[in-house]
């Protein structure tokens, strides 16, 4: 048997694969947290809580509006970004003008209320999403198992992480966000309305998450609390990669999964906390970031 | 009727006169600061007048008060015939003005091609993008540069011909010289009399008065939030001397 430092191949490969899995799901969240970061400088605390509510639409959809996987894939992100545009309008837009920390208690205070009013009625055991069964199974490598709805995951997280560099940095409406992120009151005197950029830039970071959250209900137990878990280290990778670049949120999530994966297969007791090593050294040593503008 | 004889009417329907911008008894603050005490100044179509005076003498927040960029204001502003004092920031631009301020605002995100391309279209009738290229070779060179890594007079330029795109009639600059080379000066007052010859109003803040004197139909002189002295082409040889004193040079 093929070993790698010790270790057989399939082992190693596995939990390469695992890595790079809850990599995906860390890129997709720290690029939306970085997007909505950028324009309205609110570090979104709902943002694990809004992943938890795409797993949740996603299983309430299917329970009681026999929603499938697929329109689940495409609608709830629309759905739940929607929401996250109303909270946009009508929470967060109040307080722009006060200190930035006042958006991070109410980002805060609103993940707090939702899951607790999902802890109410559904309890924090979880339930099951069934995997729709196109992806169920696996391929056999030879030299490793791959669980198909594990290979499609990162490939659809990915497609979307690629998708949303593309807007960002190719398209006119791109544009528009990255010159809005560095001087959104110039933008407003040439004629743009900000305000509204603002609303469907949270609206979509808000649908990233969600998307995401779509792509775990079947991987995971869809609880209310499976985001906040989540989302501590989101925000680790997000303080390693640096708020600065849309291409660096997503290398960093994808890299530090992998780190993350290694680690289990090296040093398991290590696993939960290397992420946390990874930041204090990183903030040691660019406090920016790796892909972060010094200030 | 074709596209551009519709903006013609329309254009004559918005104003019944010749005036473009109308400010009047000014007030602007920036919180508690009270910054504009009562400015008052009329721009005619296809004149060039200029704000001078010293620095922080209200200039440029007067400028930053039509485009509704301060915290807030009162009185009257009317441009082309509409009342703005309670329009959105965002709808100013839309009555065709461009705007260039001070710190040229380059977004360093963006390449010298996607900084001209960024301000939408407000009005029909702007420049294409081969005549801004063929004003300013230099930015045709670099189109591919990030827009913060050009000299300080290519972003100046860049930061002017990006509003000529939009089909602006109103030009707001502010300090456009600052800072600059004389070579580089010498093509920006080029660059002002080609657009004066295209029917542009344009209203200059300018430290350099030797770069603005031979420009403008009329001088506005601004002292604590004021215009204190307006001073016509014609009138200017004879009290060159007095606003010297004036302005401190």
């Amino acid at each position: 048997m093929t070993m790698i430092f010790g270790v057989p191949l399939a082992v190693f490969m596995g939990q390469l694969t695992l890595g790079l899995v809850n990599g995906a799901f860390y890129a997709l969240l720290s690029l939306g947290l970085a997007v909505i970061f950028g324009l309205l400088k609110i570090v979104n605390f709902a943002h694990g809580a809004q992943y938890m509510l795409g797993a949740f639409a996603a299983l309430l959809g299917f329970r009681y509006l026999g929603i499938n996987y697929w329109l689940a894939l495409f609608l709830v992100p629309l759905v739940v970004g929607g929401f996250g545009m109303l909270m946009e309008r009508f929470l967060l837009r109040r307080i722009a003008h006060l200190d930035h920390l006042y958006g991070l208690l109410l980002t805060f205070g609103l993940a707090l209320i939702f899951e607790g009013t999902l802890v109410n009625f559904f309890g924090v055991s979880g339930a099951r999403y069934a995997t729709p069964e196109a992806l169920q199974g696996g391929l056999n490598l030879g030299f490793m198992f791959l669980p198909t709805y594990r290979a499609w995951v990162l490939v659809a997280a990915l497609a979307m992480c690629l998708f949303t560099w593309f807007m960002i940095e190719r398209t006119r409406l791109g544009a528009y966000l990255r010159a809005g992120t560095e001087n959104s009151q110039l933008m407003q005197a040439f004629g743009v309305n900000v305000p509204l950029l603002i609303t469907l830039t949270y609206g979509f970071g808000v649908a990233l998450a969600a998307f995401a959250g779509v792509l775990a209900a079947p991987l995971y137990p869809v609880s209310p609390t499976m985001g906040s878990s989540l989302l501590i280290v989101v925000f680790a990778v997000v303080v390693i990669g640096g708020m600065g670049s849309i291409l660096g949120a997503i290398l960093t999530g994808l890299g530090m999964g992998i780190i993350e994966g290694l680690t289990k297969v090296y040093y398991p007791e290590a696993s939960n906390t290397v992420i946390f090593l990874v930041m204090i050294l990183v903030l040691m040593l660019r406090p920016a970031g790796l892909f972060g503008k010094e200030a | 009727m074709n596209t551009a004889e519709a903006y013609e009417t329309n254009e004559l329907a918005d104003s019944q006169t010749l005036e473009m911008l109308r400010v009047q008894d000014l007030h602007a603050f920036y919180g508690e600061s009270h910054i504009l005490h009562g400015v008052n100044f009329d721009v005619k179509r296809g004149e060039l007048v200029t704000l001078l005076g010293r620095n922080g003498a209200g200039r440029s927040t007067t400028l930053k008060s039509i485009m509704n960029m301060v915290g807030r204001r009162t009185g009257s502003i009317v441009i082309n015939g509409n009342e703005t004092l309670n329009m959105k920031a965002h709808h100013i631009p839309r009555l065709g003005i461009g705007y260039c301020p001070e710190e040229r605002g380059i977004f360093a995100s963006l390449d010298v091609h996607e900084n001209l391309l960024l301000p939408p279209t407000v009005r029909s009738g702007g420049m294409s993008l081969d005549e801004i290229y063929g004003m300013f070779p230099n930015l045709y060179e670099r189109r591919r540069s990030q827009g913060t890594r050009l000299s300080g007079g290519e972003q100046q330029m860049l930061a002017m011909a990006r509003i000529l795109r939009t089909g602006a009639r109103l030009l707001l600059l502010d300090e456009i010289t600052e800072g600059l080379a004389p070579v580089i000066v010498q093509k920006l007052g080029e660059v002002l009399i080609q657009l004066k010859e295209r029917g542009m109003t344009i209203v200059l803040v300018e430290q350099n008065f030797r770069f603005a004197a031979p420009l403008a139909d009329r001088h506005f002189v601004m002292d604590h939030g004021q215009i204190v002295e307006e001073i016509s082409a014609e009138q200017l040889p004879s009290r060159r001397d007095h606003l010297n004193t004036m302005l401190g040079v």
